[in-house]
């Protein structure tokens, strides 16, 4: 048994290291904007290794319904490589920090033909093994709204409205009558205003037909 | 008395029950080939019956949570009613049924006016399904319920 366990524990020490020798990387899964608005496609990535000053980035962009992918980024050696030709030509601007692992990138004067699939891939030497991560941008005319965003606003507000009304009116019930008690408990002192309090007698237990709104 | 009670009971049951029906069924527009609601429009093709997920529009949605609330408060003033059966103090009178089913009747209301107004008619063959003609019988239902709940009270 104990040999066992000392075999497994050896294998698993053998796999985990070379697993978590693979770069990983992180974008958004979906971003909206506005046709004429500027988005920033976030990239970064989390590595077992130091920074290193090879690091790479580069991103490419695969139109909705194209099947080929074009190269619009690359950053290597301290220099960032922005498209010049392709269909981004002066609206691409490198915001990110190598140094900080952040990839990111600045797309200006969105357009609908802008819709399509960012991947980004970046590589910290020697840690090179991972898979690159897509970010797919929709643009759109105006913003739609989300199925059910207003109706659980509706809802939401109408309900809330009710429990507050119900717990106003419950607390006014309770300070009332706890308005009563604690006049009738402490009878020394103050003896006008109990006066003027008593004559209009004591409450019965209140009760929700009788006490009318 | 138990007479009375029971038949306000029962109305306010129906009531109920026409509204979850009407809120559900996919009957709000129908055409010959298929039928619309606020949640899903379905059609008969070739390839059988599909549904896909309504426009996602303002108004729509409106009425999709006017026509909840209109269930629930309905819901809510049954068990109010209930409550106050048997807590009500000889003599009262049933306002919380009552408020909670006027409520709800001004909630359908509203509901089946902002589909009516905004509907789209553009296609000859849609007319108004049953969840439709529900939705307004409900309504005037539910009206005199809440109605009947201010006038009541409780006897010996």
């Amino acid at each position: 048994m104990l040999t066992f366990l000392a075999l497994t524990s050896v294998a698993l020490l053998g796999i985990v290291p070379e697993q978590s020798q693979a770069i990983v990387i992180y974008t958004g899964w979906e971003r909206h904007a506005l046709v004429g608005s500027d988005i920033r496609l976030s990239c970064s990535f989390f590595s077992w290794r130091w920074t290193s000053e090879d690091v790479t980035f580069s991103w490419t962009y695969r139109p909705d319904g194209s099947r080929d992918a074009i190269s619009i980024f690359h950053y290597t050696g301290g220099a960032a490589y922005l498209d010049n030709k392709g269909p981004f030509r002066d609206r691409l601007e490198f915001v990110g920090n190598p140094g900080r692992r952040d990839g990111s990138i600045l797309l200006k004067s969105l357009e609908l033909s802008d819709n399509g699939t960012f991947t980004c891939d970046a590589k910290n030497p020697p840690d090179i093994v991972g898979r690159p991560s897509s970010v797919r941008l929709l643009v759109f005319e105006k913003v739609p709204i989300q199925a059910g965003v207003i109706t659980g606003a509706i809802i939401g507000v109408v309900l809330g409205l009710l429990v507050l009304i119900v717990v106003i009116y419950y607390l006014m019930r309770f300070l009332v009558a706890r308005r009563v008690f604690s006049l009738s408990v402490s009878k020394h002192g103050k003896k006008k205003k109990e006066g003027s309090q008593q004559r209009q007698g004591p409450v019965p237990p209140a009760d929700p037909s009788k006490i009318k709104v | 008395m138990l007479l009375i009670l029971l038949g306000v009971l029962i109305l306010h049951v129906i009531i109920l029950i026409l509204l979850i029906v009407s809120t559900a069924a996919t009957a709000w527009s129908v055409a010959n080939s298929g039928g619309k609601d606020l949640w899903y429009q379905c059609s008969t093709n070739n390839g059988g019956y599909h549904c896909q997920p309504s426009s996602n529009e303002d108004w729509i949605q409106a009425v999709q949570a006017l026509m909840i609330l209109s269930v629930l408060f309905c819901f809510f003033s049954l068990i109010a009613f209930l409550y106050q059966l048997f807590r009500l103090v000889k003599g009262g009178r049933f306002f919380f049924t009552a408020i909670f089913q006027i409520l709800a009747s001004v909630f359908v209301m509203c509901g089946a006016i902002i589909y009516t107004v905004m509907c789209p008619k553009d296609d000859t063959y849609t007319h108004f399904g049953y969840a439709y003609v529900l939705a307004w019988v409900a309504f005037p239902l539910c009206l005199i319920s809440g109605l009947i709940y201010i006038v009541l009270r409780k006897k010996e």
